[in-house]
């Protein structure tokens, strides 16, 4: 049988080596976890589509942080108007930044706010230590109060609980971070399961590790990306709220954007169990978008409910208890500062169990069904056994 | 050695193995022959844990196989896969590191090991640049690289030109004489033929014929014989019990019913004219392989 062999491969000891003697033990199910994590992340972070993908989406965080300033100066500079009672004008004069519209009255002083000619009408209050009041339109004239230094009683004429462009901003903000992270992890997961089916490399792979090492180092791997950028986005944003002076901003922000990235990193968890378990269904990467769209839905309700209704308080509560929703629900409200602090505990506590109890599912399904080839598996018999 | 015994399986009603059973010695190559669709993946996927067999037994030395002992073979599939992205070089060691090597271990093992298969040029490119030959050997490389007690081939030849099946004989052959059982399906049959020492033949799911290449070549052949002879050689066929299959002027190729018969036909063709060739031919593996599988009636029946 060798005689076609050429003397020098015959005579060569086999590349491998001998067999038995040094045989390493095989990894156990942490180790090849880590392992296949570990190429999960390097493929990735080794595209040009993913380092062009996250720069985009940084760039984009950073740009809305700029624009948002450009836009607070605007309405700074328009708002510096103030309208003043003789009896105050003469203590908010040393005031720097502020143009003084004099008014006869009070109530005079009051029509301009209402108007729009000026922010704000600074009046005389007895009751005040400070002696004055501030009165506004719809909302508190952030940079008068601050540059009044001690804060004096505010009077909303038309009460908003905060900025309504702010929370709009900062609710869409959540939502579409959570939105592009989760699906676009979530896509990279379906796919290389997928891939790896076709390319029957899972056969290989299941030959050296167990299927549950398998599905744990894709999550692993595809999750600790996923955290890395969303990190990456809310220390940009943090970045560019100091450097633009919105420091204001940022203490309002920055507990709600911590707690984001907690959720974040719970929540991606349990989508990209669902996204493993969904895509092992199909055996063609052509199929992936068929079985896909369940999940695609979980992960984009989040983002429209928070668009549609972050002004709508009981369905945001709703929201930021519901596992799914959760990650972006609960960091709006605590921006908003609607939630106690034991809520995002009990929250995430909820969010916790729900990925332990989807993992299982997860694993479960994607055991099942990643070695069965030719048309897609159903749900139903994934779940029943082989 | 490897044992697969009463092995059975269906797809929906679709019986695709029935009662299948075979040995893999150590030491020797065996091939696994059949058609299309014959249960060559199948058989092969089970041995391999992949697939479930609904009945029967695949046993390592008399021991039930279990998933640590799986974890040692060699496997190439039948649909070709690695990452296409990734680089070969790197491929291959992430799956040496799966087996449980080191990194450095692995490393060291995938570059020799594409060494060896010719390889070493291409090693640091991604998969998906590879030709489809290079991506087969890249392929054998990933069955082999953990140093695998015994090898399970799913058309390790297709694709590869001649000095590329040689180079992989060799690597094959090396494995076997070693003692590992070695496996590998092919319908290359003359390239099976020039390979294997042992052989299985299956058919609609069932094993027709299995042993040594030589046995079986002894036992499905017919008693062919030919002759060359410097006179016309026309008399033979009006000779009772000989089929003559082929005549040309002085060469015939015939059939007789044992070895007596045949050497009747000798001893009367000499009386004749000198005889210049005589022996038996021994049919080709294509030749035992449409008897067995095309000319066998099959008794398959629908269960």
């Amino acid at each position: 049988m060798t005689t076609s062999l050429s003397p020098s491969l015959a005579t060569r000891p086999a590349g491998a080596g001998p067999t038995g003697s040094h045989r390493p033990t095989p990894p156990g199910m942490v180790r090849a976890s880590l392992l296949i994590a570990e190429r999960e992340i390097l493929a990735q972070v080794r595209t040009k589509s993913f380092l062009i993908s996250t720069a985009v989406l940084l760039g984009a965080v950073l740009v809305s942080i700029v624009l948002g300033a450009v836009f607070a100066d605007r309405a700074g500079s328009d708002g510096t108007d103030i309208a003043v009672v003789p009896s105050v004008s003469s203590t908010l004069e040393d005031v720097d930044g502020l143009d003084l519209v004099d008014a006869d009255d009070e109530a005079a002083a009051v029509q301009l706010v209402r108007d729009g000619d000026v922010v704000a009408a600074v009046l005389p209050d007895e009751g005040s230590p400070l002696g004055i009041r501030v009165v506004a339109l719809d909302s508190t004239p952030t940079e008068l109060v601050a540059s009044l230094a001690v804060a004096p009683e505010v009077e909303l004429l038309d009460p908003s609980d905060t900025d309504e462009g702010l929370r709009y901003l900062v609710s869409f903000g959540f939502g579409l971070v959570f939105l592009m992270s989760a699906t676009g992890f979530g896509s990279t997961i379906a796919q290389n399961t997928v891939t790896e089916k076709q390319t029957r490399i899972v056969e290989l792979l299941l030959a050296a590790a167990p299927a549950r090492a398998l599905l744990a180092g894709k999550i692993l791997g595809n999750s600790a990306l996923a955290f890395g950028q969303t990190a990456a986005i809310a220390a940009v944003s943090v970045v560019g709220l100091v450097v633009t002076g919105q420091e204001d901003l940022l203490a309002v922000l920055g507990a709600p954007l911590v707690w984001f990235v907690v959720f974040f990193v719970v929540g991606f968890v349990l989508l990209a169990s669902l996204f493993a378990a969904s895509a092992s269904l199909v055996s063609r990467v052509e199929d992936v978008g068929s079985v896909m769209s369940p999940v695609m839905m979980l992960t984009m309700i989040p983002y429209f409910m928070v668009v549609f209704f972050n002004d709508n308080l009981t369905v945001l509560k709703v929201m930021s208890y519901v596992p799914f929703s959760a990650p972006v629900g609960m960091p709006v409200r605590l921006f908003l500062g609607e939630a106690q602090w034991w809520e995002p505990l009990v929250s995430l506590g909820l969010l916790a169990v729900t990925t332990v109890a989807v993992i299982a599912l997860g694993a479960r399904i994607y055991e099942r069904s990643v070695l069965r080839m030719g048309p897609r598996v159903k749900w139903s018999e994934a779940l029943r056994g082989s | 050695m490897l044992k697969i015994e009463g092995v059975s399986r269906s797809f929906g009603d679709r019986l695709v193995l029935d009662d299948v059973g075979f040995t893999v010695e150590r030491g020797r190559l065996t091939g696994f022959v059949g058609g299309n669709g014959a249960g060559k993946t199948t058989t092969m996927r089970i041995i391999l844990g992949v697939l479930a067999a609904d009945a029967g037994h695949v046993t390592m030395d008399g021991a039930e196989l279990g998933p640590d002992q799986r974890r040692t073979f060699g496997y190439m599939p039948e649909e070709r896969g690695l990452y296409p992205k990734m680089r070969t070089v790197e491929q291959i060691a992430y799956l040496a590191r799966l087996h449980g090597f080191d990194r450095a271990d692995a490393t060291t093992r995938a570059r020799e090991l594409l060494d060896r298969l010719g390889l070493s040029e291409r090693a640091d490119e991604p998969v998906e640049n590879l030709s489809l030959g290079n991506q087969q050997r890249a392929q054998i490389a990933a069955a082999l690289v953990h140093d695998p007690e015994v090898l399970i081939l799913d058309e390790p030849f297709s694709g590869l030109d001649p000095l590329a099946v040689d180079v992989v004989v060799g690597v094959l052959s090396e494995y076997a004489a070693r003692g590992v059982p070695v496996l590998f399906s092919s319908h290359q049959l003359d390239v099976v033929e020039r390979l294997c020492d042992d052989l299985v033949i299956i058919a609609d799911g069932q094993i027709r014929a299995a042993g040594p290449r030589e046995q079986l070549r002894d036992d499905f052949g017919r008693t062919r014989y030919e002759i060359l002879s410097t006179g016309d050689i026309g008399w033979l066929r009006d000779t009772r019990g000989v089929e003559v299959v082929d005549f040309d002027g002085g060469y015939a190729l015939f059939e007789v019913a044992d070895a007596e018969a045949a050497h009747a036909v000798l001893r009367d063709a000499l009386d004749r004219a000198p005889v210049t060739a005589f022996g038996p031919v021994r049919p080709t593996l294509a030749e035992i392989f449409r008897g067995v599988v095309v000319d066998a009636p099959a008794e398959k029946v629908t269960r």
